[in-house]
């Protein structure tokens, strides 16, 4: 990672949220939803973050947009610190910085028809006149695969799937740079959710974006990343080329996420192996490392000491880091995918 | 196939009433679930998956839905003509019932101990010690640690996993016969989903009950079911024992969701094949196929008549006039290692 300059660089980012209670609602904990993250984004690239529900993926995601107001760290952002800029610094910015969510029927405006819904960052950014603006909704729409009559239309009469697209398509309105894209096709069934991971790896390519994809599926985080960071508990414990995170995981929790994942294969004979117990608290995480309590190679260090990201690269794998205080055999835990010989043998 | 089906449904036909029309959700739907198998049945939203598992447990929404016809046979009696006092014997008795969302599937006012000994004393001759002692068995079964202490407190207390848990030991409280999961484990996340499919699993092995699992993900049913039904608008697509469906799938529906699906060996951010198009509307449903908008092999006489349900091999059937023609099917693209 040493020649283009990282588009995005996250340094020690921690998002905290006061736990109120009692009668005056005072703050009696701290919900400690990202804690301590640190990763680099470089142009047209995808970084994949994923995790389960309630890892502070999506917390992320809000605070690097600056929907969310993060409690220390920095947010490089082309070489600008977002995390400390005020409302008006940050809003010329914010034009090269846009996001998906997941749920598109929520995110739209329900009373606006399709036509302002995307006019409207054109307006709130003082772009071009209202015929050029026009122009550049019918555009939008060409881009998505929406028909232009869409424009005249209300959200409520599209379908989940040609929502989403409305909503990728109000993201692109001003040529971002940078997509957040959190759980975009969490929402979609199969037949839509293709449709959709197509149309955001066209647009990549034809205009060089780079997106952070946040998602709770490792199929489809595989799929559309070049780089994947697993996220526990508000830390990234695992980050590494997305090849090679699913070659050679090194962090239990990642191997315990791929034997998890159903693949549409009837009696793949994966290696199970199934982490016991539920995710802490963020709101009181474990000491140590926050995965010990359902480790099954957890020591006394484990419990006693919160393990660093670290880097382990290798010859094979020019980047690979982990936040594991042991180097786990990769014979410990066989590989998800089985070994290569035997996966060629069941294609053919 | 020989031996009657635990389970056997008819020619089922649902529709719900709004403004004087009848919206037909299933129509004519037919499967078999055999003793101590797993059935899944698998379809996208609206495709009347849901809607066919609850016209079995008879609790569609009153007073909309209504069985328009079909036999849903279930140990020799036909559901469809059973009176409430025999259908509040079976449903929790013989058929347990697990559904997607737990915390609302459980009284949020009222403990663990009581909901789950509420079932036992319903249907079996119990003191109410008998069934707290019992009910404290089934909550072990089901995995939840220490369950004395947990069958005290109430299900916001607990985690979505250990509510699903709780929700299972409900179900299998009375010895079914029959468990009707209805997305048991959309609402989990990957690892405690895999532990849910393990439990119900290992549940099945030891108690011998029959399932049908309902759920959109293909993946699930790959790992779990012995057969699958794949719906397509309130129809059946195909059916046929899970091995057959993944590896030699005859709709092209079927196929065509194979495809779309991202695996692990699919090559990294390469175009995934899709499915144009989207499922027409209830009051939309053209004659004949239902598919054909979106079929890439539709012909002429595809828009004519409903395709009848064909044999394809023992127990595998589909309902597709051209699915002799299509070409080979290749599941997954060979990875690029």
């Amino acid at each position: 990672m040493s020649s283009p300059a990282p588009i995005l660089e996250v340094r020690d980012l921690k998002t905290h949220f006061p736990v109120r209670g009692g009668i005056w609602l005072r703050s009696v904990a701290t919900c400690k939803a990202v804690d301590g993250v640190s990763f680099q984004l470089l142009p047209g690239e995808t970084l994949g973050l994923v995790g389960e529900s309630g890892c502070g993926k999506s917390t992320l995601g809000k605070t690097i947009v600056r929907l969310l107001a993060p409690t220390a760290g920095s947010i490089r952002f082309e070489g600008t610190d977002l995390a400390t800029l005020g409302r008006k610094k940050l809003k010329p910015i914010r034009r090269h910085l846009q996001m998906i969510f997941q749920d598109p029927a929520e995110s739209l405006n329900a009373r606006h028809t399709v036509g302002q819904i995307l006019e409207e960052p054109f307006i709130i950014h003082g772009i071009g006149s209202a015929e050029e603006r026009r122009a550049s909704v019918d555009t939008l729409l060409d881009k998505v695969g929406l028909p232009r009559a869409a424009a005249h239309r209300y959200p409520f009469e599209f379908s989940g799937g040609q929502r989403q697209r409305i909503g990728i398509a109000r993201a692109l309105a001003l040529q971002p740079r940078l997509i957040i894209c959190d759980e975009p096709v969490s929402a979609l069934d199969v037949s839509i959710q293709s449709q959709v991971l197509n149309l955001l790896l066209d647009l990549q390519r034809e205009f060089h974006l780079s997106y952070l994809f946040i998602t709770h599926n490792l199929a489809v985080v595989k799929h559309v990343s070049d780089r994947i960071a697993v996220m526990y508990l508000g830390r990234i414990v695992e980050l590494a080329d997305a090849e090679g995170l699913y070659a050679r995981p090194r962090h239990p929790y990642t191997r315990a996420l791929i034997a998890a994942i159903p693949e549409p294969e009837p009696r793949a004979t994966r290696p199970r192996f199934i982490g016991t117990g539920d995710l802490p608290s963020p709101i009181n995480p474990p000491p140590g490392c926050p995965f010990h309590p359902r480790c099954p190679h957890a020591t006394d260090l484990c419990r006693r000491e919160p393990p660093p990201l670290r880097e382990t690269s290798s010859a094979a794998e020019p980047s690979h880091a982990v936040a594991c205080h042991y180097d786990l055999l990769p014979a410990a835990i066989p590989s998800p995918l089985g070994a290569p010989q035997k996966q060629e043998s069941r294609d053919t | 196939m020989s031996e009657a089906p635990l389970l056997e449904v008819r020619n089922l036909a649902v529709g719900f009433e709004s403004g004087g029309t009848v919206a037909r959700a299933v129509d004519g739907v037919s499967f078999r679930v055999t003793r101590g198998k797993t059935l899944g049945i698998v379809g996208e939203s609206g495709c009347g998956k849901s809607v066919t598992a609850f016209s079995i447990m008879r609790l569609l929404p009153q007073p909309h839905g209504k069985i328009l016809g079909g036999k849903i046979l279930f140990e020799g009696r036909d559901l469809v003509q059973a009176d409430e006092a025999e259908l509040h014997r079976i449903r929790g008795g013989r058929i347990g019932m697990v559904f997607q969302e737990p915390l609302s599937a459980l009284n949020p006012v009222q403990t663990i101990g009581r909901q789950v000994t509420e079932a036992l004393l319903l249907h079996k001759p119990l003191t109410k010690e008998a069934a707290w002692a019992e009910a404290i068995t089934l909550l072990d079964k089901v995995g939840i640690p220490s369950p004395e202490v947990r069958i005290r407190e109430y299900p916001h207390q607990l985690s979505g996993g250990m509510r699903q848990r709780v929700v299972i030991a409900m179900a299998l409280s009375c010895n079914p016969s029959l468990l009707i999961a209805d997305e048991p484990t959309t609402a989990l996340d990957v690892t405690i989903q895999a532990q849910i499919l393990e439990l119900m699993l290992s549940l099945q092995r030891d108690l011998g009950m029959a399932i049908v699992l309902i759920t959109h993900d293909l993946g699930v049913i790959a790992q779990v079911c012995d057969e699958a039904v794949v719906m397509y608008a309130g129809q059946v697509a195909e059916y046929g024992p899970v091995e057959a469906l993944f590896h030699r799938p005859a709709h092209p529906y079927t196929r065509g969701l194979l495809a779309s699906i991202p695996r692990l060996t699919t090559p990294r951010k390469s175009r995934l094949p899709t499915i144009e198009g989207a499922v027409p509307g209830l009051n939309q449903m053209p004659a004949g196929c239902r598919y054909q908008n979106r079929c890439p092999y539709a012909e002429a006489r595809c828009a004519l008549a409903p395709p009848p349900l064909e044999t394809v091999a023992e127990g595998h059937a589909v309902s597709c006039l051209r699915w002799r023609e299509l070409p080979e099917f290749k599941p997954v693209s060979p990875a690029a290692v």
